[in-house]
Parts: C-alpha cells; structure tokens; sequence
C-alpha cells in the first residue's frame, strides 16, 4: 500500500494505482479528455494535469503513479490554467458548431469547457475544413470534430485488430483517418461501430437514419413496422437517462408505439427461428460429416471481417441469415401473404444495438426477389433515443405494453443473443434436447458467459462429446479464425461476435460503454431469460406454427429459399 | 522489380519499415513511395497499410507524391527560424521560380519544409537530398542552388 496526500486529504491506496486512480477511488475528480476505462492511457490531451511537491512542471496523473509521501494539488490557478489553455487551443481547432452537432449536450468536450468555466476563447478558430466521410451506410467521420485523442485509433487496432484508422502527419497538421486518407468504406472497415461509441466528440457517428423513418411513419402508403434487437432492451434506459442496465419491455414496447409504428416486433423471435434453422443446419453438418466447425453468422461486423480477409472461412460460416434479416423476410413474404399487404408497401425499420446492421440491410444478397431488401432501414439504440427525445417521451409517465403477435412470441434462449455467448448457449439448449432426445437438466451454460475474450464448453450430444468456443471483439476472433484455417480448431461450433460483450456492447449502444457497463447489460440479459416462460427455442409457441403453417420444417426448400444466405470474398472493400 | 529487392534485402520484420521506405525513395529519381508500394510492403510485413501510412508521413524525407530530383528542405524548427535573418525559403522560392510544396516543371527540384535535421547550432540551416548546409547566408543559398541547377551534383 502507498500513502499520499491529495489535496491535502491523506489517503492510501494500492500499489501501482495511476494518481488519477487514486483520485477517482477516493471521490477527488480530475477532468480528463482522452482517458477511457479499458483503452490504453495515450496522455494525449494534457487535462487530467496535477502539480506534485518536488517535480518540476505539471504531471498527467492517468499515467504518473502513486509513489510513497507524494503530494499532490489537483486544482491550483497553473493547473486551471493549462487546462483551460488546452480547451481553448482544442476548441480553436475545432468545428464548434455545437448546437448543430449529434453530440450537443452530450458530448465531452462541450462538458468540458463548460465545467472548466470557458466563456470566452483567447485564440481565434483556425480549422481548415476537411471533407466529410460519408461514403457507406453506416458510420459518417468528420475529421472537423476530430480532437485527435486516439481513442479510435486504440479501440480499432488493440482491441478489434483492424487497425482502419490511424495518425497521419505530424505537428498541427496531424490528422486521424484511415491509410491514404481515404474513406472508411476503401479500407477493411467492418463498420462495427466502436470507434462512434468511444469518440468524446462528434467526430464518428453513426449515419442518422432517424427523418427517413419519420417520413415513413406519416406516409400513408406504407405499413411501417419495426423489430428490436435483444439487446435494445438493456440499453435504451441508459440512453435516455435512466439506470444502466434498466431492463425495459413493455415500456420499450409502448414507446416505440408512440412514435406511430404500425406494429411492434421482436427480433427475440427470429433470434429463435436462426437457433432452428442453425441448430438443424449443425445436427446435420455432424451427422453427415459437413465442414466443421461450424461458425455463427448473426453478427455483420464478423461477417464483414470474413470475407475481407479470410475467404477460407467462409465455407464455415451458417448460411442462415441472421436473425434481422430474417425477421426482414419474413415481414414481406409470410406476413405480407397473411395480412393481404402488398410486400412493396411494407417497410421494415430494425431498431439494432450496431452501426454495422445498418450496412447489412443494404447488402444485394439480402432482398427479396432481388430487389426488395428484407430490412428497409436501420436505426441505433442512440437513434431510437434521439426519436423519444424528439417526441417528447418520458418513461415514467407510460405504461407497459406487450409485443404485437405474430412476432412478438419469444424465449429466453433468444434474449441470450444480445450477450456474448449467448448464441451459443440458446442453440445447446436445443440442439442438446433434439439429439439426446431427452429435456436438459441444467439450461445454464455458465462457462460460455463473461466478459472473458475467448470462451469454451463442452457438451454430449448423441455419442459425442462435443466442444464449443465462443469469442467477442475481433482482435479475439482472429484467433479462432486462424486456428480453424489452419485446421487445428478443436470445435464443432464457434460463435463470434464483433464487438466486446456481444451486441450489449455494439457500436450503436448509448455513449459511455465500459467493460463495466457491459456486465450490468449482460446480467440484465440473464434476468430477462431467467424470467421468460419459454427458455428454449423449439418450445416457441409462434415458431412451432411458422413451421407448421409456413416453412414446413427446419432447413425445408423454402427455408433455405427465405432464411438461407451465401458470403463471398470481397477485397477490403465494403 | 526493386521494390522486391529491397524487401529481400531485410529481415522480414516491421522493426525494418523505415529502412524499407528510405530504400524505395532513394532508389526513385522521383523520390516518392506509391500506394501500390505501400499495399505491397504491408503485405509482405503482415502490417496494415495505415501503419504504413502513419510512418510514411511522420517523417519529412518520405512523401506519397512525386517529388523532383533535388528536394530542397529548409528547417522550420525554432533555432533556425530565429536565426534566419534573410529568409531562407523566399531566397530559394525566388530563385526556383516555386512555391514551397511545389516542383520546378523540369522535375528537378522540389522545395519543402522540414522538421529539425540536427544542425541547431549552425542554423539557419537546409538539406540537399543527402547534404546539408549550415550558416545559411543569401549569397551562399543562391550559390548552392545556382551549383545545382548548373549541374554540378548531376
């Protein structure tokens, strides 16, 4: 332990602790920009500055640590001073339109200069406007927002492994962007969105599809209706100001209807169709000695990943569309056939915890009839926010609704999709009861839940014994991935998600989400399947009729015609 | 090709990227590293191109464009901006008939700007391709420039 005095409070702390530690643990705040939980400390921004007795000059507390009889002042006029200054120069540099700015009143550069009492700026604005990325359909990156703190850059490289963006030139000239400064959609970008989610300021934000669906809400030709993704449900409260990880289904369920959809459904239920459709795609890849391991495709960051740069993987991949899609297809063909709806005048909205679903929804593979896209439009969980914020919602004064039918029947085994692991732990639930034929006794998978990056279980199924992996963040994937070209892969099923935690922690989620963060939204997602009357997918009530009125039978002609999909190699570019 | 040449000349290892680069360059009369270039060195250093990227333009003697035969460097650091009572660079531009950042239409010179090159104590100071030269006066830069336009470093 190390005793020192900050702000002349004696505390004690561990050994090794940043000074910042030390200062957050004992309720003494020190501003910081480029600091982020779970990112490398970069000591780029010079905020977070403290005087120490005895040293010269002003130190970075996020990365001095505590030594022995230190004392510390983390707020005298020169620290102030500095601060201020950088604010100003940041701000001189900066495209400070703030009010016509996604992150208006929630962006951390703004709290800071306000916290740090800045009315007025000594230095003029010298920003030389840049062009403006907004060449995919996914993330938008403005360069004139940027601050350069190089949380991107750390989230992309260390913990995704792709390392899209990085410093370009030096001195003032120094800019963030991908290789050759072109657009994110030229280089191997999976749009998985974790850039946007750890960027202070507007500089990566998701494409704001919100005007789109509020045209088609009052547009009287079109039956609107929209899915939510498992994961929304543990987020949105957090978004619109609410607990972390507050568990929110009626609630949702009646807001969302506020804003005019015509129907409310849950992608919880086409989460249960893919475990079907995957389940019996596996069953009959180990039966009849199929290209094994079998590996997941719900998660569109992977998927990109894959055929960027591992067209070798591909065979392995689940031809099952996921669960977004599916939901998609479904609309426009079963329902649209059931209602009596032209298919054209259905229009799909997906409300997605991910920035790369909205990529996915315009990928050519995925219409019907090869020109109507299953999925019309995507919003994030920060744009469903920004929907009850233009409306006026307010949580507390509504009342709890139920998910429309026919879409709207699901298991716990499909909330389980929005945490990492969760895929898998849903399909060994059913897998486990059609091939042992008998009920499973324990329905928790405990070794494939956690933050842990690479996860794995082992499970009988028949006369085998049958080892499954799971994996999150795509610097975690490339391991699987490799071992399974390399032929080494020990499993018979892997799942990867793209982004830390699983879609609980996807590029779209509410501002601010930390590993910790992360662990209530996944205990959120264990509650909400603890609770469900149906915890296995094949006991769906809804999925069971789909097959009986609609698709006959897992993996049945039609199906595959509806359910099923094919990846192909792409160069790196999306 | 020279660009295989060079890359099998070296260990292959990212720890040898700069000495990669400065060989591509030096080995082009016009002095520039091409995006194919930089797409087939990361590949072979199983690096990614942005790497590449950020290297190649952190340091002033690599660039991504075409540059002339002589690349003319005038120091911007403090000390030789302190001590640069002529202008160095208006003496240049004004003899090259350029602009700094551009190259001479008979592509043999391209003026820049550097970052320090080591000479703070006898500034002001510029480089010449591999040469420097210190104690910068405006007699002696239009000499330098006026040798190598006549060819006497060709």
């Amino acid at each position: 332990m190390v005793n020192l005095r900050i702000n002349n409070i004696d505390i004690t702390v561990k050994d090794n602790m940043t000074i910042l530690e030390a200062a957050r643990q004992h309720n003494i705040n020190i501003p910081t920009l480029c600091h982020y939980p779970d990112l490398h400390i970069n000591s780029d921004c010079r905020i977070c500055v403290v005087e120490i007795e005895g040293y010269k000059g002003l130190k970075t507390s996020c990365s001095t640590p505590v030594s022995e009889g230190m004392n510390i002042s983390t707020n005298t006029p020169k620290i102030l001073n500095a601060r201020k200054t950088i604010t100003e120069l940041i701000l001189s540099n900066h495209d400070a339109t703030c009010t016509s700015c996604v992150r208006n009143m929630r962006c951390e550069l703004q709290e800071l200069a306000k916290n740090l009492g800045i009315d007025i700026n000594r230095f003029e604005n010298v920003l030389v406007k840049k062009e403006i990325d907004n060449h995919n359909p996914a993330l938008i990156r403005n360069a004139n927002r940027c601050i350069k703190c190089g949380r991107c850059i750390d989230v992309c490289k260390e913990v995704q492994g792709m390392h899209v963006l990085e410093i370009i030139g030096r001195g003032h000239e120094m800019e963030i962007a991908p290789a050759f400064g072109k657009y994110l959609s030229d280089e191997s970008c999976t749009f998985c969105g974790q850039c946007a989610n750890v960027c202070p300021v507007g500089a990566i934000i998701e494409k704001d599809n919100t005007n789109t669906v509020w045209e088609k809400l009052y547009d009287p030709n079109y039956h609107v209706m929209v899915q939510v993704a498992p994961a929304v449900r543990v987020s949105i409260g957090e978004e619109i100001g609410l607990k972390t990880g507050l568990i929110s289904n009626g609630k949702l369920v009646s807001a969302i209807k506020r804003l005019g959809f015509n129907n409310v459904y849950d992608t919880d239920f086409t989460a249960d169709l893919t475990i079907m459709e995957e389940g019996t795609e596996l069953i009959n890849r180990i039966k009849t000695g199929g290209v094994l391991p079998l590996m997941t495709s719900c998660c569109p960051g992977w998927i990109n990943l894959a055929e960027q740069e591992y067209p070798e993987i591909l065979p392995h991949i689940s031809s099952c569309k996921s669960p977004q899609q599916m939901f998609g297809t479904l609309a426009k063909t079963y329902f649209a056939e059931k209602e009596n709806i032209d298919p054209k005048d259905i229009y799909v909205v997906s409300i997605m915890p991910c920035t790369a679903k909205k990529y996915e929804a315009t990928r050519k593979e995925l219409r019907i009839d090869n020109e109507n896209p299953d999925v019309d439009i995507v919003l994030t969980t920060r744009e469903l926010g920004k929907m009850f914020r233009q409306m006026g919602i307010d949580f507390d004064k509504i009342d709890e609704v139920e998910f429309d039918d026919p879409f709207g029947i699901s298991t716990g085994a499909a909330v389980l999709f929005g945490a990492t692991g969760g895929v898998t732990e849903a399909a060994l639930r059913t897998v486990y009861e059609i091939l042992n034929n008998k009920p499973l006794e324990d329905l928790e998978f405990k070794s494939v839940r956690g933050m842990q990056g690479i996860k794995e279980a082992s499970v009988k199924l028949g006369d085998l014994e049958v080892r499954v992996a799971v994996s999150h963040s795509l610097a975690n994937a490339r391991v699987l991935i490799e071992d399974v070209i390399a032929g080494t892969s020990p499993y018979a099923f892997i799942e990867i998600m793209a982004c830390p935690g699983g879609c609980i922690g996807g590029g779209g989620q509410p501002y601010g989400t930390t590993n910790d963060v992360r662990l209530k939204r996944i205990a959120s997602i264990y509650e909400v399947d603890g609770n469900m009357v149906y915890r296995k997918s094949h006991d769906n009530p809804s999925i069971k009729k789909l097959y009986k009125d609609y698709l006959i039978e897992p993996n049945s002609t039609k199906a595959h015609h509806l359910l099923h999909t094919k990846y192909s190699m792409r160069s790196g570019k999306a | 090709m020279i660009l295989q040449k060079i890359l099998e000349s070296y260990p292959v290892s990212e720890d040898y990227l700069l000495e990669i680069l400065i060989d591509v360059d030096k080995q082009k009369e016009n002095h520039f590293i091409s995006e194919e270039e930089i797409t087939i060195i990361s590949n072979h250093l199983g690096i990614k191109e942005s790497h590449v990227c950020s290297v190649v333009s952190f340091y002033t003697l690599l660039s991504t464009t075409p540059r002339g035969k002589y690349i003319i460097q005038i120091c911007k650091d403090v000390p030789c901006y302190l001590n640069d009572d002529f202008n160095v660079l208006k003496t240049v531009e004004n003899e090259l008939n350029i602009k700094v950042n551009d190259t001479t239409r008979n592509q043999k010179f391209t003026l820049e700007f550097t970052a320090c090159i080591g000479c703070c104590d006898e500034a002001p100071a510029m480089r010449i391709n591999d040469s420097t030269y210190t104690n910068l006066t405006r007699e002696k830069v239009i000499k330098i420039i006026n040798d190598y336009k006549e060819g006497k470093y060709d």
